[in-house]
């Protein structure tokens, strides 16, 4: 996978669904990399076309992908960029605007010191170095929802470079192997958001909401390192992770914290990089592997039938003006060593005390799950990928004398299941992580089998409120503790089916699992098997 | 009691030889008497009187804020005034009232200054002359001085006298003005290029260019942020002083101010110039400079000599250069910064609504006049992908030559510059518009705009009256935020040349009472 090629890419990709469903019987687990797992498959969708498009092609040669990808992450601060301005979700339009927000005539940036921070964290995480001295500029464009007619940007000197992106994919026979690949990261930039526009085509009005102008953003550019929709997706599912962890940006890309815009061309191995054309505003995880597989598609099948790709932003791009912010001095931050002596702590910024400040990271989180739990990789990738699912999964584990392995199985295989089947995110599950405790306790010292366990699984979803001892002394779930009767039992059993008994003293091997069967039918599935089976083993013997 | 300074009038207040209103009620009527100057674009009459009421009452309880408190003031009309429209004297503002004060404008009202108006000034502060605004030309109060009039009596007659008239320069032509006629002790002005030092020398008056960074731009509209700064007229150098006292400083809206707390000041009176090295740059000595101001500039640098100071001729290499560069960067700006009147969020709005485009360009084109639009045009240009290298890039490279220029001359020991401000005393209208007002700038700025690239605190001083009865003033140039010293040397000097007081008793025969204290001084410098 040292050249990633679109068709070994998408064999990757279907190993990624692969391996969940070699992980989890429901099949519906979390694919590495995604936020809604259960819709994954449906991508497939999208990856169709590929391969028709290559057969089409000449088999021999095949095509390479290249996709680079600009996100841009919203900054999780209090006020916008270089305004007292909140910053709020769904606020009533035009509620949060300050005066330098509506571009009022006069007035003037003023940088926020927690949007600074945020970019160096952020920078730090991603392996990046931190430019001490990075500059503002302005880029022009005459939009209605940037009401300055440019927006502040950082072009020249941003403030981080130089930086890595580890993400992994699942690749081997059984999709169990974890592969990591690293996306470059050129820079991260501070900037402003735009305003929103919303057009009223009837009236042929443009509406303007200005409470977005001027949030900070943080944008991420990844160099061309990724070689399909689903290895960019991947991968902004591990920025977006990383940023949650840290703090610095929500990345709801529901809400449009998180937008991704990526560049995208096809070439053959060997050949020179083609044409790129962008694919903007990306902001559903949904759509993202989606319609960069669909843009890599349409290439391949233009250029196979003769056809050049255009690249229409291009011939725009060179218009735009930059020009350096004149109402912004150079942005200087410190480290310990070069802190100015007598320096006010307010005034600056010291790189390595936000070094110290910086939280565990995804990874390092998943190797912990992987060290202390026994964890296979693959497992722990879905426990952070599905949002709440590690915080419910470690509260299991306090409150349970279970094996961490058991407790990762019934979370990934039922709970995870279950919450698929009704479509719910972890934090509206009617299960709690005590409940689920509470019944791999009752499981652990056998006081009910594990088929009751998943009965009453089954009822703690439906009966909201109730505790599995509830459900199992209501229902009679205990697990006969009582030898003797589970004796008259199997006597009972045996007596009523002598063919079956024939049939195992003929030799069958299945005929015994048929006797358990109905042993386990009869005590209302609330004997051990095992136990069960010694029993039959012995009286057959005898 | 209008004729005196800033200082004096203060004096007066506190002493209670006049109350506020009064002192406000003589401006304003005043105002009205030189209305036909067109110095002002609003006169804020009912504010003014109401802040005269206020501070008033503080005078009575003994609670006076200080220097200020009760002082009538004016303020260009491209500082924002929280309630009273700000124009910039374009055609895209007319109607604008702001929600905010500029920084400036707040720290004076926070002393109890009285707001007499705003006054006129070139659209955008883009000019030289004060005669480019939607408001109309300023008219220069000199024009009706007795000492012009005297002057041009036998060539005035039998022709129109009303075309006669003298432009202010500019672009803070109608703070130069109203400060000339008594109509304000102090006026705000702004100055990118020399917009507040060359309507100064035009009108007579002291005209202060602070250091970059010294005093906040929050609030002023821009026209070149790297190189606005606001500016202060008055009709004495401690006037400015004391106005500068109350303004600079670190403003938490501007980024770009000092960080240092600056704490009000006294200038000292320089009994001994001895120590003091006064650098002449030989470069502004150009083919252009009219014989009379180089005379004068001449005499005061021997004044200085004769009084002990060293005087040396220093080399600005780069000066040449300055026009040229100025342009580039300031209409790269000025396209930067004019792209958010778009009519969307404020401003003048065209009927046309056909698309948002359409509706961008019908505004803009009503909204500015040719002078503004020619140097978006311009600016856009040079800020062109292909372009921005072998114009912007370098024209910044050539502004960092410039600033270094006055760095190595104030290193080698000069502790100020002595220039004209102006290549001569003020034109008739008539005569100025016959050039453009590109060509007027570059021809006007020659003096005043390398020290706006570089940062520095200037001030322009009176010195005499021309042959013609006009005012030409000189320039000091001091080193980046030795504003103080800067005018310590100005006060000196001032008080060495004796600059005659306009006399307009033709102009305002009621007005005695302005003039009482005024007798026609000796100009014991020529």
């Amino acid at each position: 996978m040292a050249a990633p090629m679109l068709r070994g890419c998408c064999l990757a990709r279907r190993g990624a669904l692969a391996c969940i469903d070699g992980g989890s019987r429901h099949g519906r687990g979390a694919a590495i990399g995604c936020r809604s797992s259960g819709k994954r498959g449906r991508s497939s969708v999208a990856q169709q076309p590929l391969i028709t498009a290559q057969k089409s092609g000449k088999g021999e040669h095949a095509w390479a992908a290249v996709v680079g990808l600009e996100i841009h992450a919203q900054i999780s601060s209090n006020s916008k960029l270089f305004s007292g301005s909140q910053v709020q979700f769904a606020a009533p339009p035009n509620s949060l605007v300050s005066f330098f927000d509506a571009s009022l005539p006069g007035t003037l940036p003023v940088l926020n010191r927690r949007c600074v921070e945020a970019a160096v964290m952020t920078g730090l995480a991603l392996k990046c170095h931190i430019n001490k001295k990075s500059l503002f500029d302005r880029k022009h464009y005459f939009y209605a929802d940037l009401p300055a007619g440019y927006q502040i940007t950082q072009q020249r000197l941003p403030i981080a470079v130089n930086g890595s992106l580890e993400y992994s994919v699942c690749v081997g026979k059984k999709r169990s192997q974890v592969i990591t690949r690293t996306a470059r990261i050129k820079q991260i930039q501070l900037e402003q958001d735009s305003g929103k526009s919303l057009h009223d085509e009837l009236r042929s009005q443009t509406l303007i909401d200005l409470n977005r102008a001027g949030v900070g953003l943080l944008e991420v550019v990844l160099e061309p390192d990724m070689s399909c929709g689903e290895e960019a997706a991947t991968a902004v599912r591990e920025l977006q992770l990383i940023l949650q962890a840290l703090g610095t940006s929500q990345a709801n890309m529901a809400e449009g914290q998180l937008r991704v815009d990526a560049n995208i061309s096809v070439h053959h191995p060997g050949e020179p990089l083609g044409v790129r054309t962008e694919v903007k505003n990306l902001n559903s995880a949904r759509f993202l592997a989606r319609a960069i597989d669909s843009e890599i598609e349409r290439q391949i099948n233009e250029l196979e039938n003769g056809r050049e790709i255009l690249n229409e932003t291009r011939s725009f791009d060179c218009k735009l003006g930059f020009m350096p912010e004149p109402n912004l001095p150079p942005l200087l931050l410190y480290d310990t060593a070069s802190l100015p002596p007598g320096a006010d702590p307010q005034q600056v910024i010291n790189i390595d005390r936000i070094r110290e400040q910086l939280p565990e990271l995804p990874s390092e989180t998943r190797e912990q799950l992987v060290q202390q739990y026994g964890m296979l990789p693959e497992h722990s990738f879905t426990i952070l990928n599905e949002v709440g699912l590690l915080e419910f999964f470690q509260n299991v584990i306090k409150e349970t004398r279970a094996e961490p392995k058991k407790v990762t199985s019934w979370i990934l295989n039922n709970f995870l299941g279950f919450l698929k089947q009704q479509n719910l995110a972890v934090n509206e599950s009617p299960v709690t992580p005590s409940a689920l405790a509470e019944l791999l306790n009752l499981l652990d010292r056998k006081a009910i089998s594990s088929s009751a366990a998943k009965q009453v699984f089954e009822e703690l979803w439906r009966s909201k409120g109730k505790t599995p001892s509830q459900i199992v002394s209501e229902k009679q779930l205990e697990l006969m503790q009582d030898g003797e009767a589970l004796n008259q039992v199997c006597l009972a059993v045996m007596e009523e089916h002598p063919q079956v008994v024939l049939a195992m003293k003929r030799g069958n091997p299945r005929a015994i699992n048929k006797l358990i069967g109905l042993v386990r039918k009869a005590t209302l599935s609330r004997a051990d098997p095992t136990v069960i089976k010694e029993i039959l083993e012995k009286k057959l013997s005898s | 009691m209008l004729g005196r300074t800033l200082r004096e009038v203060s004096a007066a207040l506190k002493q209670g030889q006049i109350t506020p209103t009064e002192l406000c009620q003589k401006c304003l009527s005043l105002i009205k008497k030189t209305k036909f100057l067109n110095a002002y674009i609003t006169v804020s009459e009912e504010v003014a009187l109401k802040q005269a009421e206020e501070s008033e009452k503080r005078y009575k309880k003994g609670h006076s804020l200080g220097d200020l408190d009760g002082i009538p003031i004016a303020v260009k009309d491209n500082f924002s005034t929280s309630g009273i429209e700000t124009t910039c004297a374009s055609n895209m503002l007319k109607g604008y009232v702001p929600p905010y004060n500029a920084t400036v404008v707040q720290k004076l009202l926070d002393q109890g200054a009285v707001l007499m108006g705003k006054t006129n000034l070139d659209e955008f502060a883009m000019g030289s002359g004060s005669t480019d605004g939607v408001f109309g030309p300023v008219k220069n109060p000199w024009s009706y001085s007795k000492q012009y009039r005297e002057k041009t009596k036998h060539k005035a007659h039998g022709e129109n006298e009303d075309s006669n008239w003298l432009i202010t320069g500019g672009s803070s032509g109608g703070s130069a003005a109203a400060v000339a006629t008594f109509t304000c002790f102090a006026a705000l002005g702004s100055d990118t290029g020399g917009s507040t030092r060359n309507p100064a020398a035009h009108c007579g008056v002291v005209g202060f260019k602070p250091s970059y960074g010294l005093v906040s731009r929050h609030g002023l509209i821009p026209l070149v942020n790297s190189m606005d700064v606001p500016g202060i007229l008055t009709r004495c150098v401690d006037d400015a002083a004391i106005v500068l006292g109350m303004l600079a400083g670190h403003d938490p809206k501007d980024s770009t101010t000092v960080q240092d707390p600056v704490k009000p000041f006294t200038l000292p009176s320089l009994t001994d110039v001895s120590k003091l090295c006064i650098g002449i740059p030989k470069e502004y000595l150009t083919p252009e400079l009219s014989s009379e101001v180089q005379s004068l500039w001449s005499k005061a640098a021997n004044l200085f000599e004769s009084e002990g100071a060293k005087v040396i001729e220093v080399s600005l290499p780069h000066t040449s250069y300055s026009i040229v560069c100025y342009h580039v960067l300031c209409t790269s700006e000025v396209a930067s910064n004019m792209a958010r009147f778009d009519g969307l969020e404020y401003g003048h709005r065209c009927d046309i609504d056909v698309s948002t485009e359409a509706m961008y360009a019908a505004t803009r084109r009503e909204g500015f006049n040719d002078v503004v639009r020619g140097r978006i045009l311009s600016g856009n240009f040079f800020l062109l992908k292909e372009n921005y290298e072998n114009y912007f890039i370098k024209a910044q490279k050539v502004r960092r030559l410039i600033a270094n220029d006055f760095v190595n001359v104030f290193n080698s020991g000069v502790d100020v510059l002595l220039t004209p401000t102006t290549l001569r005393e003020a034109v008739p209208y008539q005569e100025f518009i016959k050039e453009d007002n590109r060509t007027r700038s570059a021809q006007d700025d020659i003096f005043t705009q390398a020290v706006n690239m570089a940062g520095l605190p200037a001030v322009s001083v009176p010195v005499a009256l021309s042959n013609q009865g006009l005012p030409v003033g000189l320039q000091f140039i001091g080193r980046a935020f030795h504003d103080q010293q800067l005018l310590t040397v100005a006060k000196w000097f001032e008080k060495q040349v004796q600059f005659p007081v306009t006399q307009l008793q033709e102009l305002m025969d009621d007005c005695s009472s302005v003039f009482e204290i005024e007798k026609l001084a000796s100009v014991n410098f020529c």
